[in-house]
């Protein structure tokens, strides 16, 4: 899959209420290149779940341009919000969203610690449990392009680690484009390839900063802890962001 | 003892409905309301002649006929027009003439226009019931939930899948709503459509009851009709609605 370019000059929301526009994003540029996993940090509310739907193609409301490198990549994407079919069991939602054969939908369940809920309605199952739906079901759908809107929020933390070391894990399996939003720093650092810092009112770039922390080593907290540190040491402008 | 039981308590309180009905017939001892007992013996002779089910069975299949048409086109088109804006303000004022018109004009106009035919019958039948599943069905159409249409699109959900998967469960409530109230209006409307064109049907004999003051016979197709009713009620739609919400 080649490059993917974003471009947006304006994406601005008409608030019908009293009939002003708010811009939420301005002269945005950004690209993922090769099977980049990149991170985007920013405060929550800066539009970066606008962002998200542009490049996802469900909102087509905007000035700019933006080339996706293949005509219709599959692309899987984890909203905010869980969105099952209520009325579709676990199994169901994620077949009918990703066509994927039974064994790899076992896997994915099994590896989501859901095995026991394949049958089960999303109303009989917790909000983390339907989150986890949410993941295996965007996993599942062997995407180009995996779009995360901060996946991991109500998820507790040993559930949360195993997800993101399986998200890794079939990232480097598969290798694909990851464009993963979070306002967790260390989170970002673990995971990242690239963290792009997003300044909001309206959306911009801050700045661009590549992880130099080898793969192999993403486990070790105190490197992690250590790359944050030195972050905030020679970025000081992103201090305001966290 | 204390009635807890719900069937009991409903047998009890058919039973008192009953000693009531007698009660006034004994004590008014009139030929406009005779007693229960005489009704069922009207009713069984009925049966037994296959008057009642030869009637019956004419306004059944008009009811079946009239009921297909009108829920099928009236979904196809109160979804098109929940989903367009545009075309929903343009048909806004046709819907409310529709809505308005009373049922006697409907029918009267179908006859004059179409004849004294099953067609003009069902036709009439149909344009009364249709403004109401449209006008049902556009307002379920316009909450259906935009999140699951984004991840739809998102997950490339074909125009069937999205149908069958996202918009119906959605609708299913809107659908028995329209079904229930439908069934109460067409049942209405159809003696009416049979009294004034035709010469079969609950709606025909009953006319001819009226005009022979034969209440017995009246109350008799009167019990008939609440039976089929219920039957539709308890064996069709019941069922329809728990096997619908067996997610929830």
């Amino acid at each position: 899959m080649n490059d993917i370019n974003v471009q947006i000059q304006d994406k601005s929301y008409l608030n019908s209420a009293d009939n002003t526009t708010k811009q939420v994003i301005k002269n945005l540029s950004l690209s993922l290149k090769g099977n980049e996993f990149v991170c985007l940090v920013g405060h929550s509310g800066c539009g970066k779940t606008s962002l998200l739907n542009i490049l996802a193609g469900l909102d087509l409301d905007f000035t700019g341009n933006v080339t996706l490198g293949i005509t219709l990549p599959k692309i899987g994407y984890i909203f905010q919000t869980p969105r099952l079919l209520p009325w579709r069991t676990v199994a169901e939602n994620i077949s009918l969203a990703t066509s994927c054969q039974p064994d790899s939908l076992d896997f994915f369940l099994e590896s989501m610690d859901l095995s026991h809920e394949k049958n089960h309605y999303p109303a009989q199952l917790s909000l983390g449990m339907n989150r986890r739906v949410a993941i295996a079901r965007a996993f599942a759908s062997n995407p180009d392009l995996l779009l995360m809107d901060e996946p991991f929020v109500s998820l507790d933390s040993p559930t949360a680690r195993k997800v993101r070391r399986l998200l890794i894990d079939l990232w480097a399996k598969r290798p694909h484009k990851v464009l993963f939003v979070t306002h967790d720093l260390r989170e970002a650092i673990t995971l990242a390839d690239r963290l792009i810092f997003l300044d909001s009112k309206p959306m911009t770039v801050l700045k661009e900063i590549a992880v130099t922390i080898p793969r192999a080593e993403r486990d070790n907290e105190l490197k992690i802890e250590q790359f944050k540190q030195q972050l905030f040491i020679d970025y000081p402008e992103i201090h305001t962001l966290l | 003892m204390r009635l807890q039981h719900p069937s009991l308590q409903a047998a009890l309180s058919l039973c008192l409905f009953i000693l009531l009905w007698q009660g006034l017939a004994s004590v008014l001892n009139t030929s406009t309301l005779p007693p229960p007992i005489v009704v069922l013996d009207i009713l069984l002779d009925e049966i037994k002649s296959g008057q009642l089910l030869h009637h019956l069975s004419a306004t059944m299949g008009r009811l079946a006929f009239s009921f297909s048409i009108a829920m099928l086109l009236g979904c196809a088109i109160g979804i098109s027009l929940g989903l367009n804006k545009s075309l929903d303000h343009f048909f806004d004022t046709w819907l409310l003439i529709f809505l308005n018109i009373p049922a006697l004009v409907t029918i009267i106009l179908c006859y004059v226009w179409f004849g004294l035919t099953e067609t003009a019958a069902i036709l009439a039948v149909v344009i009364n019931k249709l403004p109401n599943v449209i006008v049902t069905l556009r307002e379920g159409t316009k909450a259906l939930d935009k999140d699951l249409f984004a991840m739809a699109k998102c997950y490339r959900f074909t125009k069937l899948k999205t149908l069958l998967h996202v918009i119906l469960p959605q609708l299913h409530p809107f659908i028995m709503a329209a079904t229930r109230s439908g069934l109460a209006l067409i049942w209405k409307i159809i003696l009416v459509v049979e009294m004034l064109g035709r010469s079969d049907g609950m709606g025909y004999q009953l006319h001819l009851f009226f005009q022979l003051f034969d209440v017995a016979s009246i109350l008799a197709y009167t019990i008939a009709f609440i039976v089929v009713i219920q039957a539709i009620e308890w064996l069709i739609l019941k069922p329809l609605d728990k096997h619908a919400v067996r997610w929830r």
